[in-house]
Order: C-alpha cells, then structure tokens, then sequence
C-alpha cells in the first residue's frame, strides 16, 4: 500500500516509542549494574553511570556464589541440548517415515504432553525423583526435559518434508535403519537440529520451577533459582539484584541477536503454517 | 516397494524399527508425564503429605474432602479470582499489542528497519522471567525506581507500585503484556505477510477507507492465527506464578496470589494431597477454557 510521508512518519514514530518502552527497562538495568549501590539510590538519577564499577558482579561471584549456579546452568541446558537433538531426531525420524502399529496414538502423546501444564505434574514428578534418591542431582533436574514433546514435533514437521526416495535408496543398497538415520536423515536435518538446539537451551536456561523444586543446595541451584533465592534474601539491595538479572538475561540476549534467524524459523516450523 | 522397505538387518518388521526410534520419547512420557497426571488426581483424594513420600501407598482415602476445603479456602478463592482478572485483563492486552505491532511493522516500511523493531519487540518474549521480574521490581520500586523518579520530573507522586492492593495486580499485568506481546506479534505478523495484496486492492476500488479494510479485509483474514494467539496465550496465562513469586511473593494481602502460585505455597508447606486438588482443579479450567475458545472460534 502507498503511503504519504506524513503517514509513514507516523508510523516510524509510534514504532520508536514502541521500542523505546520495550527495550528501556533492558537498558535502565543495565546501565544500573554497573552503578555503586549509593548512585542507584541517587536523586537526581544519572542514566549513565558517573562511577563506573563492576563491584556488583565481584560480591554476586563471590559472595552469593553466582558463579556456580551460571556454569550449573551451563552444563544443564548443553546436556539438555545433547539429549534432545538425538532423542528428539530420532522420535520425529519415526513419526514422519516409519510406518509402525499405533503411530497415531502414540503421536497423539506429543499433543498430550504439550498440553500439560507444569504446575499440574509437578508434585508427582517431585515424589518419583525423591524415590529414586535423585533429589538436589544433576540428573534429577535433567530428567524430565530429556526429550520434549515441542521438539519431537518440530522434527516431525521438518522430516517428513524429506523426500522418501532417499531412504529407499539407502535401503536397497542394504543400509540399516541406524544408519538410514544417523547417515541420511540427520545431515540433512542441519538447520532443524540449530533451530530445536537454540530453543532447548533457552528453555533450559530459563526454566525456574522444576529446578526451584529439586535444587535444595547453593552448590545445585540454577541461575534463575539463585536470582530467587538472592530476591528473597536480599530484596532491596538492588544493585546485587540488577547485576544478578543481567547475568541472567545478558547470555540469551547475545544468543538471539547473533542467532535470530533460527529463531524466527523455530517460531514458524512449530507454528502455525 | 513394500518389500523393499522391510530391513532385514535388523531381524523384524519396519514396525519394531519404529517402535524403538520413539521408546525413549513414549516412556519419558509414561513415567514423567501421564504417570503423574494420574498419580496427581489419585493424591487429590487422600490426605498425603510432605512426610509420606517414602510411602506414598500407606496414605488415607478422604474422598472429596479436598475438594471441598478447597471451595471455603480464603486464600484459594483469592487466588482464583486474581487469575481471572490477570487472564482477562492481560490476554486482550497482549493480542492487541501483539497486533497493532504487527500491523505498523506490516504497513510497508523497509524491511531492515522491520527487522531492528522486529527483534527489539521479541527480546522480553526470550529472557528468564525471573530476571525479567527482578528487573522490573527494580524499575516499580517506589524511590530509585525509574517510573516514580519520571513520573516525578512531571510532578507526579508515584504509589508504590507493589505493596499497594490496587496497584499491585495492575502492575504485573501491564509488565506480562510487556513481556508476552512479541510472541503473538511474530505469529501475526506472518500472517498478515500472507494475506494478497489484491484483497485489498478490491477493496480499495470498492471504495473502502483503511479502517473498513482492516475490519473486512485484515481480521477475517487473520481469524485462525488470532484464535491460536488466544489459545496458546490464555493457557499460559492461567499458570502465571514467577513474576508473582519474584515481585509481590502474592502481596500485599494475598493480591496478587495467582492459583499456580497458591499451588506452589501448598506444596512447599507439605500439603501434597490438598494442593494435588488445586492443581487438578487448575488443570480441568485450563483444558475447558481452551476446549470453549477453540469451538466458539470456530463456530463464528
């Protein structure tokens, strides 16, 4: 549609002040993080810090031991990563071009587990994992999101897109299944894999409640579950709490706008079409 | 062909093959998943606790007391009351948002520019709620936080936004909005990139002015993506629990206690029996809720 200037004006301007709105809380905290705790408190404010220190994320790695709950997250979210990208491929290989007894059935399982919210679960899934003796383990955050229903699906959708001559291919020239999957299928699966990959690690990443429930020591707790925990304790020293908040958004931040592309792609392969 | 697909190799039909390539999904599914689900609506039913988890079997039976403590439960009925209003306040504010963003970003501006606003209005959407909680606790905070120090430049006192009953609720809404809308807006968005361009070439020769197309052109066009925005929002919407756990821990008196979050506060006292009957009640709303949107979509 043409636009007159004015109109497009218009538009850029209400856009701005859009953007404005949705990005200056992200500044205003950062800014913040590195501001001594007296300059945040300061009337009138600075926007832009006049002493510039880093002493908030020294105490937050030092003393509230942030530094451990960051490489737990870490390791969570890349395990998680490793997990699914296999259990995931291989799961939606399957949907897509193995025809099995019960497919449809076991497919409509995918569609369940979406639809079951965490809260509702949560409490059973907590007295199995105290059963197994896996409470405040590593295994026992990791467990229930090994393989997630979103990312079977997502596979699902973008296997079946293959064309079949290329495993019937493989299949007269003797291939077995395995290898049908890990030769054939999954490196054809490359921009599949990046997109599932980003989203399983920015679920992990951020995922709070589950990790709130398992992890009962400092030495276990997630970032998102140490953010908590400091809240908690320490509600008003927001210098402390300012700097734990980027360290928790800050890596996420530096994924999306280098990876935005898969992004955009998980949101239209999981989608809606 | 048929014989051709049968692999040998591994000694049975392609059927077993199948099998073996979803078990780890579907007994994930069996033991996290369905297997709590119905433990959990088994558990509403008795009166098992914190301390019965070695031997969740030796419990008692005490039928729909639960249910019915539930109902006269202050706390609980608080709790469901302040998630209706954070559903049906934020969900129409989100899809608005979400599509008054997509429709600017769609009215012909250059495509760079729309990809920068594009990625500034999906940032909030991808970040740890828990940060995003704390940031805003900050920002709401009644003297260093930046609204009440703008709102003083013009002059205005500002309440303290979080330990105030009418504010408290209104603020977390406003900042879910804030955080939710970019997703809608990149589902909508694609939508509206789908719609021909001759629709509204017709119906600009038809005469129709700009609000006359979005209304007969646009929404109509948009109806199935709109109605998965509301679905996909509203369902989580209903679980809303961090951003209250983080700003207001559900206060000042209980104002802001959402029904995930009463959930959680049972369950961290030890009540597993009674919050299973919370959960189980959340979960029949949560399904019902998106079971009526879904046939009223598509029924108009």
């Amino acid at each position: 549609m043409r636009r007159t200037r004015r109109q497009r004006a218009v538009v850029y301007l209400g856009l701005g002040l859009g953007l404005l709105l949705v990005v200056g809380p992200f500044v205003w905290t950062a800014l913040s993080s590195v501001k001594p705790e007296a300059e945040i408190r300061r009337d009138p404010p600075t926007l832009w810090p006049r002493t510039f220190t880093l002493d908030n994320f020294t105490e937050l790695f030092e003393r509230v031991n942030m530094g451990q709950a960051f490489a737990n997250s870490l390791l969570i979210a890349l395990v998680l990563v490793a997990t699914n990208l296999l259990l995931c491929s291989m799961a939606g290989y399957a949907f897509a071009k193995l025809p099995f007894r019960g497919r449809n059935l076991a497919f409509a399982l995918v569609l369940v587990q979406l639809a079951i919210p965490a809260i509702v679960v949560m409490i059973p899934q907590f007295v199995l994992i105290a059963n197994l003796g896996l409470v405040n383990t590593f295994l026992g955050i990791i467990l229930p999101t090994v393989v997630t229903p979103l990312g079977v699906f997502m596979m699902r959708q973008f296997i079946s897109e293959l064309p079949d001559e290329l495993i019937h291919a493989a299949r007269v020239d003797g291939a077995g299944e395995l290898r049908i999957f890990f030769r054939v299928i999954l490196p054809l699966c490359g921009p599949a894999l990046a997109t599932l990959g980003l989203i399983t690690f920015l679920g992990a990443w951020n995922n709070f409640l589950w990790p709130a429930v398992v992890a009962q020591s400092e030495e276990m707790y997630t970032l998102p579950v140490a953010l908590n925990i400091l809240n908690g304790h320490e509600g008003t020293h927001y210098n402390l709490l300012v700097a734990g908040s980027v360290v928790v958004i800050a890596p996420i931040l530096v994924l999306f706008v280098f990876l935005q592309r898969f992004f955009v792609q998980g949101i239209a392969t999981t989608g809606i079409k | 062909m048929a014989v051709l697909a049968r692999p040998v190799r591994l000694g049975m039909g392609p059927g077993g093959v199948g099998w073996i390539f979803v078990l780890p999904f579907v007994v994930m599914f069996a033991v996290f998943y369905l297997g709590p689900l119905l433990v959990g609506i088994g558990m509403s039913f008795t009166d098992m606790r914190s301390t019965d988890v070695a031997d969740p079997l030796a419990v008692d039976v005490v039928g729909v007391e639960n249910y019915l403590r539930l109902m006269n439960d202050e706390t609980m009925r608080r709790a469901a009351v302040n998630t209706v209003i954070f559903v049906a306040t934020a969900l129409p504010l989100t899809i608005a948002l979400g599509l008054g963003s997509a429709v600017l970003l769609n009215s012909g501006i250059a495509r760079l520019p729309a990809a920068f606003f594009r990625l500034g209005y999906y940032l909030p959407t991808i970040t740890s709620i828990i940060g995003i909680a704390v940031a805003w606790k900050f920002l709401l905070e009644p003297e260093a936080g930046l609204v009440n120090r703008l709102l003083g430049m013009a002059g205005i006192d500002g309440p303290n936004w979080l330990q105030n009953e009418s504010t408290a609720l209104p603020s977390i809404i406003v900042m879910t909005a804030w955080r939710s809308f970019g997703f809608d807006m990149v589902v909508l968005l694609a939508a509206l990139q789908g719609i021909p361009r001759e629709l509204y070439e017709a119906a600009e020769v038809d005469g129709a002015g700009r609000w006359q197309r979005f209304r007969a052109v646009t929404l109509p066009a948009l109806r199935p993506v709109l109605l998965f925005c509301t679905v996909y929002t509203s369902v989580g919407f209903m679980q809303f629990m961090e951003e209250v756990l983080v700003m207001t821990r559900g206060g000042p008196l209980n104002s802001t206690i959402s029904a995930s979050l009463a959930i959680f506060n049972q369950f961290g006292v030890g009540n597993y029996g009674y919050a299973g009957a919370a959960a189980s009640v959340l979960f029949t709303v949560i399904v019902a809720l998106a079971v009526l949107q879904l046939r009223a979509g598509r029924r108009t």
